[in-house]
C-alpha cells in the first residue's frame, strides 16, 4: 500500500510509540535550534538594519517610524492596544463562527441535494470573488454607526466561503472502498454518516476554518477604516495616522499582526490534530 | 417494515445447494456507459461453492472476476440470473451479515486506530462493549497484531494493514469470506508469508472462501478449486481440482512440490491452451 519497502520494514520493527516523535526530531532542543532560531535571528536582524538605516539616514517618522520608537509607543499604549486588539478580535471571532457555523449548514443541505449545490456553488463563487469590505459602508447606514454588527456581518461573510467550499468537498471525499465497506456491514445511513462521511470531511473542513480565520481578522480590521464605532485596531490606526503619531500607528499595526498570528497559530494547531491520522 | 421478520425469507430447499455457501445461476451483468455503449462484464456465469471450501476465481484483467465477487457480496447487482448465499438472496445475505468481505486496498478507516477498525462492525452491529473488547484481543492475537492495537493504519506496512482488514473480515465469525485480491499490492515475500498465514486462518475457522487473484501460484498454493475465466465477454472456462491437501497441513514446502507445479501447469495451460505455453499470451496474468 505504501510502495515505501524500507518505510514499511522501519515501521514493523519499531515499537509504535516510538513513531509519535519521528514526525519532531529528535529532541526538543535540536528542533528549537533547527526551526525556531534561525526566523527569529533573521527578524531581529532586520530590525536592527531598518532601525540602523532611519537613524543614520535621518529618515523622517512619517516616511518610516523607527523600531525603537515604535517599541516605546507599544510599550506606553500597551492597555489601549490590548483593548483595541480585543475589540476587533471579538468582531473576527463571531463572524468566524457565525460563517462557519453557516457555512457547514449549507454545505450539509448541498451535498444531500444536487439541485441545491447546482444553485447554491455559483452564487458562493460570485462571493468569493467580490471584496466583501466593500459593503461596509452600505452596511453601516442599514444598522447605524455605534453598531458592530456591519463589521460581524462583513467577517462572517468571508470566513463562510472558505468552509463552505471545503466542508463540502470533505463530504465528497468518502472513499469508494469505505463505501463498500459499509454496504457490506448494511450500515445505516446515520451509522455511514457518523463511522465514515463525517470523519473523512473533518479535515477539510479545518483547513476550511484556518483560511477562514485570517480572513475574518483582516475582513474585521479592514471594515473599520470604513466608519463606524472607534474601539477597534483599524479605527486605531487611522486616528493615529491621521494625528501624524506615525510609531503609535505602527504599534496599533503590530497588535493587529499578532491577533492574525493568534488565528492563524490556533486554527492550524485544530487543523494538524484533525489530520493526524491521513 | 411492514414485511413479517424472517419467516418470509425463502427456506432453504433440502437439495445440494442447502450445503453450498453461495450458488450462482445463469448470471450476466451488462454495464450501460454513456451514448448507448453497453459491455458485458459476466455471461452465462455458474458457480457453486461448498461450504467450507476454498475456491479462487482466476483470469486476465477486464475477466470479470472483481465484478463476480461484488455481485456476491451485493455491492451490485446482476442484470440477469440469480446468486444465492447459503441459501438466501444475496441481499439478504448481506443484510444478514452471512459475509466477511476484505478488499485489494485493506481499506482501513485512518482516523481510528487498529484496534478500533477490527471493532467497526460489531460496533456498527451492536455488539457490547465489553464483549467487543474480549473479541478484538482475539482477533489482534489470531493476526498476530497485538502489540499494534493502539497504532493507525498510516503507521503500518501494506502487510500488517492488510492483516488489520482480514482480522476486520473475520470479526463476525462469517462461515463465507470474500477477498478480492487481497494480497495484490503486497511484495512477494510478504505475499507468501500472508498466504500461509491465510490458510491457516481458514483452517481454524473452516469458512467457505471465494479468493479474487491474477497470480496462477497463488490460486494453486491456497485453494481447493481453481476457477478459470476469460474477458469479452467476461465467463468461466475452466475449473480445476487442485486440493493439494488439507488447509491445516500445508506450508512452506508446499510451493516447492511437484503436485504444486502439475497444480501450476494445469492451471497456466487452463488459462492460454495447452499449445501455447510461451510467453507472451497472457496478458494481465502474472505467472509469478
Amino acid at each position: 500500500m505504501t510502495g515505501l519497502p524500507d518505510a514499511a520494514i522501519a515501521t514493523q520493527l519499531a515499537p509504535p510509540s516510538a513513531h509519535r516523535r519521528r514526525a519532531r526530531g529528535d529532541n526538543p532542543f535540536r528542533w528549537f535550534v533547527r526551526v525556531v532560531v534561525p526566523p527569529v535571528a533573521l527578524f531581529i536582524v532586520l530590525v536592527l538594519l531598518v532601525e540602523l538605516v532611519v537613524v543614520a539616514a535621518g529618515i523622517p517618522p512619517f516616511v518610516l517610524a523607527s523600531p525603537s520608537a515604535i517599541w516605546a509607543q507599544l510599550v506606553q499604549y500597551a492597555p489601549q492596544v490590548l483593548a483595541a486588539t480585543i475589540a476587533t478580535g471579538l468582531n473576527a471571532l463571531i463572524g468566524l463562527v457565525i460563517g462557519a457555523v453557516i457555512g457547514v449548514l449549507l454545505a450539509i443541505v448541498a451535498s444531500l441535494t444536487r439541485v441545491i449545490d447546482g444553485m447554491l456553488v455559483p452564487i458562493v463563487a460570485a462571493v468569493a470573488v467580490v471584496p466583501i469590505v466593500a459593503l461596509a459602508p452600505v452596511l453601516y447606514t442599514m444598522f447605524g454607526s455605534t453598531s458592530e454588527v456591519a463589521r460581524i456581518i462583513i467577517a462572517s461573510i468571508a470566513a463562510f466561503v472558505p468552509v463552505f467550499l471545503n466542508t463540502l468537498r470533505g463530504f465528497r471525499q468518502v472513499r469508494p472502498v469505505h463505501r463498500d465497506l459499509m454496504r457490506a456491514y448494511a450500515a445505516t445511513p446515520r451509522q455511514q454518516t457518523w463511522a465514515v462521511t463525517v470523519p473523512s470531511a473533518l479535515p477539510h473542513f479545518f483547513t476550511g476554518l484556518r483560511i477562514a480565520s485570517s480572513l475574518a481578522v483582516i475582513s474585521a480590521l479592514v471594515a473599520e477604516y470604513f466608519g463606524g464605532p472607534r474601539q477597534g485596531l483599524g479605527s486605531a490606526i487611522t486616528t493615529a495616522a491621521a494625528s501624524s503619531a506615525y510609531a503609535r500607528a505602527w504599534a496599533f499595526v503590530i497588535g493587529a499582526i499578532l491577533l492574525g498570528l493568534v488565528f492563524f497559530a490556533l486554527t492550524s494547531l485544530i487543523e494538524r490534530v484533525s489530520s493526524r491520522h491521513r | 417494515m411492514s414485511t413479517p421478520a424472517p419467516t418470509a425469507a425463502p427456506e432453504p430447499t433440502p437439495t445440494a445447494d442447502a450445503a453450498a455457501a453461495v450458488v450462482v445461476r445463469g448470471v450476466e451483468r451488462v454495464f450501460h456507459g454513456a451514448k448507448g455503449a453497453s459491455v458485458t462484464a459476466l455471461t452465462g456465469i455458474e458457480l457453486t461453492v461448498h461450504d467450507g471450501e476454498f475456491v479462487s476465481l482466476i483470469g486476465p484483467s477486464g475477466c470479470g472476476k472483481s465484478t463476480l465477487l461484488r455481485l456476491i457480496a451485493d455491492l451490485d447487482e446482476p442484470s440477469a440470473g440469480d446468486i444465492r448465499v447459503f441459501g438466501r438472496t444475496a441481499r439478504q445475505a448481506r443484510i444478514d451479515q452471512a459475509y466477511g468481505i476484505a478488499f485489494q486496498q485493506a481499506g482501513l478507516l485512518p482516523w481510528r486506530s487498529v484496534a478500533a477498525n477490527i471493532e467497526l462492525p460489531l460496533q456498527l452491529h451492536g455488539m457490547g462493549s465489553a464483549e467487543r473488547r474480549a473479541r478484538v484481543a482475539e482477533l489482534l492475537d489470531l493476526v498476530g497484531l497485538t502489540d499494534f492495537a493502539r497504532s493507525y493504519p498510516d503507521q503500518l506496512s501494506g502487510g500488517m494493514q492488510q492483516r488489520v482488514a482480514i482480522a476486520r473480515s473475520l470479526a463476525e465469525q462469517p462461515r463465507l469470506l470474500l477477498m478480492d485480491e487481497p494480497f495484490g499490492a503486497l511484495d512477494e515475500m510478504t505475499r507468501e508469508r500472508m498466504q500461509t498465514e491465510l490458510l491457516r486462518i481458514r483452517a481454524e475457522t473452516g469458512a467457505a472462501v471465494v479468493f479474487v487473484t491474477h497470480s496462477i501460484p497463488e490460486a494453486v498454493y491456497l485453494s481447493d478449486r481453481v476457477v478459470v475465466m476469460s474477458p469479452r465477454p467476461g465467463r468461466i472456462t475452466d475449473e480445476i481440482d487442485v486440493r493439494l491437501g488439507r488447509a491445516a497441513e500445508r506450508g512452506e514446502d508446499l510451493r516447492e512440490e511437484s503436485a504444486f507445479f502439475e497444480g501450476v501447469t494445469a492451471v497456466r495451460e487452463a488459462l492460454h491452451g495447452p499449445q501455447s505455453s510461451t510467453p507472451g499470451t497472457a496478458r494481465g496474468v502474472d505467472v509469478r
